[in-house]
């Protein structure tokens, strides 16, 4: 049964090629329904019910606010539902439905019956870390924001360093001369140190963090889309373009992307990894995202300061490794149906 | 009784038949030539005699009987005894099939010590004999050179040198000469014929032009689709052939002549001066760039619906001379069309220009987009020099001009690889005509294809320029067709003009002697 029909016989062999990598085309069902079940996060691990039936109103406490005095408590702030007294007003009258997790990743279980961190229970899957919070919501949430700062580094800096490398591969010449010195110089400077430094008079945010790395991260597909480019500006499907007065950027556009693209889509992936491990080792050393987000290197640390609590290291170190190597996988499945070499044979 | 022969070959790439049914005997001491187009399977028919086909092939023969002796039933290690020992073998482009990283005299020895085990000193001692055998100077320096350093013919000549290194009975040559220049393949063709007769070798010559090959061979066997049109000696061949097939081969050699046209027709396009010079790599730093001069001083004119013929080796700077006229490279001196100076414009006045001047390029494979389809090929000059034109009329336009350069409609929404190179051609001259320029200017159209196919293009370009009194400026090294379709012609040596004049007067009387070599060389057989 055919997803979507591709018309294009070119993308219809690539993707016929790509699935013919069971590894690879598996590797990126898992990681869809890992990212998709990670983007609604709120409704698999939320410390607020999803349903409440109240005195025959319906209430969604997921994505709206209640006060509490809406369920006939005493205060005119948000309804706690974790309270066991709000949990009792509740229960008179109707009934909640909670999601799997009744925990979000900054929940602290104040009911544990061992001091934190707790190992795993039939409440915490995956036991809590130090301050009593749930390890499995707090990967959940630190796989979504690790992944989506991945992804929107990754298509950034891959925006930049395509219109970067395809000026300097078309136009070639002086302006391809400095900006490949340019390059060499940029690309030497110590990332790490420099966001260190950056980040003790910037205060980091996901924004400010995306901005500093994408300053460094760019460079990865300039030299292969310049080289691609090149290559294609003596071709002479180019030149009949240029003889025919179309316009420099239509060609590069038309003719000459479609060909760096390929290039460019097999790096994608590992770019993507390389972008997850740089946050997960800033968070890790603290010059990451602020404190109150979710973030897989924070439960790294926790994990190394807490040796006696084997289950958030390893939970943590298994959740890493199955992500980047299911991109990883991913990856190089795009890569061989992409190989013009392996799928014309 | 025949020194190598092999009886129903049949190859196969998965369900597609490539060879069906070959039958062939190559007698002691004669010349057989293979001849067939593109695709006729000769090549592969030849690399199954020492079982060097690709994997991805299949196939099964009757029998491959060498002296005597069956072929198939050889291990592994015997087949190596015979490739390179008792069979030698050379390919169609020299530089490719040598090793970039080695010397002339690493690329002789390596099949000596792996087949005779000799002593370095022996391998260098008959290395320069063979260097002699294949006219090459027999000196150390020959023998230190890397394959960059040598011209295309010395190159092939190194190769005939491997081949022959460990004294085989048969040599396979499989399109020895195509990749090199006319007087060149001449030469190198001469050289073969020499140590056929000196050396008493059998040689299995495969080629697609018949005109060459008849010079040479004793024999020859004609190849269409995988199977065996015709055989017999060369002069029953051609004198008197037997199969329609052949006949159509013979007939498609380019011929005929275009009338003059009337003295009084308006120029078109007139370049004075043009002057391209490249900058070599510095030696040192600061030093001075030395300059390559690929285009020198050369002034043309081209008159309405007139073909001017721009002829010359490789490396003479013919397509260097195009791109300038079109204005792609950076060029000196003036160019003036229809009256207007273009050399002054800028490349956003010039637009509107370039409408009137388009080209075709040589190899039908890299000039069409393989992620375009052909209607989208076509129609990208309409929406660059008229936007304003709805979807309609333009398919309108698209559908008109496949009808006239004799493609079917359906092609409109195909892609380029699921054509063959001479309707890829007729794309590509779409392409250019589309925007109805007053000047096509042709680089080599007709060198990548077969004789039967470059006849069709080069008929189609002929209708088309009485329909739309078309100027052409056609750029070729073959002579014959140049000859056939051009009113005037221009020989280019080391981007000079050597000579240029009407083609009656060039062909029948070349003043110069380098025009007078490349057309003996080009005419040899007639």
């Amino acid at each position: 049964m055919p997803l979507l029909k591709i018309t294009n016989p070119v993308w219809a062999r690539q993707w016929q090629a790509f699935r013919s990598n069971r590894r690879g085309y598996w590797s990126l069902w898992v990681f869809l329904v890992l990212f998709v079940m990670s983007l609604g996060a709120e409704l698999v691990a939320n410390e607020k019910p999803l349903l409440v039936s109240f005195d025959g109103d319906w209430y969604v406490p997921v994505f709206n606010s209640y006060p509490e005095t809406t369920f006939g408590g005493f205060f005119e702030s948000e309804a706690n539902y974790r309270d066991p007294v709000v949990k009792e007003l509740i229960n008179e009258k109707g009934w909640m439905i909670w999601p799997p997790i009744a925990f979000s990743y900054n929940t602290i279980n104040y009911d544990l019956d061992v001091p934190a961190p707790a190992p795993p229970s039939s409440e915490n899957w995956l036991g809590t870390d130090d301050q009593g919070r749930d390890i499995l919501a707090g990967l959940l949430y630190g796989f979504r924001i690790s992944v989506l700062f991945g992804l929107m580094l990754t298509i950034l800096s891959s925006i930049v360093g395509i219109l970067v490398g395809a000026v300097q591969g078309y136009y070639g010449g002086k302006l391809d001369l400095f900006g490949q010195r340019f390059i060499e110089i940029w690309s030497s400077m110590p990332t790490l140190f420099l966001i260190i430094i950056i980040s003790s008079f910037v205060v980091p945010s996901f924004w400010s963090l995306l901005v500093i790395m994408l300053l460094f991260s760019w460079m990865t597909l300039v030299d292969l889309v310049r080289a691609e480019f090149l290559r294609c500006r003596n071709m002479d499907y180019v030149r009949s373009a240029k003889a025919m007065g179309v316009r420099a950027p239509v060609i590069m556009f038309r003719h000459m992307l479609p060909n760096a693209m390929v290039a460019t889509l097999t790096f994608l992936p590992f770019i993507l990894n390389a972008a997850v491990v740089t946050l997960t080792s800033l968070d890790f050393i603290g010059f990451g995202l602020p404190p109150d987000a979710p973030s897989l290197g924070r439960l790294v640390g926790q994990g190394k300061a807490n040796l006696h609590a084997p289950w958030i290291g390893i939970s943590v170190f298994t959740t890493l490794t199955i992500m980047l190597t299911l991109l990883v996988f991913i990856g190089e499945a795009i890569r061989d149906a992409f190989d013009t070499r392996k799928f014309l044979q | 009784m025949s020194l190598l022969s092999l009886r129903g070959l049949h190859i196969q790439f998965g369900h597609q038949v490539a060879v069906d049914g070959m039958d062939l005997d190559l007698e002691p001491g004669r010349m057989l030539a293979l001849v067939g187009e593109s695709g006729s399977g000769k090549s592969l028919t030849a690399l199954s005699i020492l079982d060097l086909l690709p994997d991805s092939a299949t196939w099964k023969a009757d029998s491959v009987t060498f002296e005597g002796e069956d072929l198939l039933q050889l291990n592994d290690k015997q087949k190596r005894a015979l490739r390179g020992g008792r069979i030698g073998m050379i390919f169609q482009e020299p530089l490719t099939a040598l090793n970039p990283l080695h010397t002339v005299e690493k690329q002789i020895s390596e099949s000596l010590f792996v087949h005779q085990g000799m002593s370095h000193a022996q391998a260098r001692k008959r290395c320069l004999e063979l260097l002699e055998q294949v006219e090459l100077p027999a000196s150390d320096d020959m023998l230190k050179r890397y394959p960059h350093q040598l011209s295309g013919g010395q190159r092939q000549r190194v190769m005939i040198a491997m081949a022959l290194a460990n004294n085989p009975q048969v040599l396979i040559a499989d399109e020895p000469t195509t990749a090199l220049d006319v007087t060149v393949q001449e030469t190198i063709l001469t050289l073969i014929k020499r140590l056929q007769t000196e050396l008493g070798l059998s040689i299995l010559l495969i080629s697609h032009d018949l005109g060459v090959v008849g010079r040479f061979a004793d024999d020859i066997i004609v190849m269409h689709n995988g199977k065996r049109v015709e055989a017999g000696p060369t002069r029953t061949v051609l004198t008197e052939p037997q199969q329609e097939y052949t006949r159509h081969l013979l007939d498609s050699e380019p011929q005929g002549r275009m009338p003059a046209l009337p003295e009084d027709t308006a120029v078109l396009l007139e370049a004075t001066d043009i002057d391209v010079a490249f900058k070599g790599k510095r030696t040192r730093l600061l030093a001075p760039a030395p300059v390559f001069q690929a285009v020198d001083r050369i002034s043309l004119t081209v008159h309405k619906g007139e073909t001017l013929g721009v002829v010359g080796e490789s490396g003479s700077g013919k397509s260097t001379l195009a791109l300038a006229l079109l204005r792609l490279i950076a060029s000196k001196g003036s160019i003036t069309l229809d009256g207007t100076a273009i050399h002054t414009l800028s490349q956003g006045q010039l637009r509107p220009w370039r409408r009137r001047m388009q080209v075709v390029f040589q190899d039908p494979f890299g000039s069409l987009n393989p992620r375009m389809t052909v209607g989208q090929a076509i129609a990208e000059g309409l929406a660059v020099h008229e936007p304003a034109l709805s979807r309609e009329e333009r398919d309108t336009r698209v559908s008109a001009l496949l009808d006239e350069v004799g493609l079917p409609q359906q092609a409109r929404h195909r892609y380029p690889h699921e054509f063959s190179g001479g309707q890829r051609q007729r794309i590509a001259i779409a392409r250019a005509l589309i925007l109805q320029p007053d000047l096509l200017i042709l680089d080599e159209p007709t060198s990548a294809l077969d004789r039967s196919v470059q006849f069709q293009i080069l008929e189609l370009l002929k209708s088309l320029q009485q329909r739309h009194q078309l100027s052409y400026l056609f750029i070729s090294h073959d002579l014959k067709v140049i000859r056939a379709i051009c009113h005037r012609v221009m020989v280019m040596k080391d981007g000079q003009v050597v000579e240029q004049g009407d083609v009656e007067a060039i062909f029948d009387a070349p003043q110069q002697a380098y025009t007078r070599k490349l057309i003996n060389a080009a005419f040899a057989g007639d």
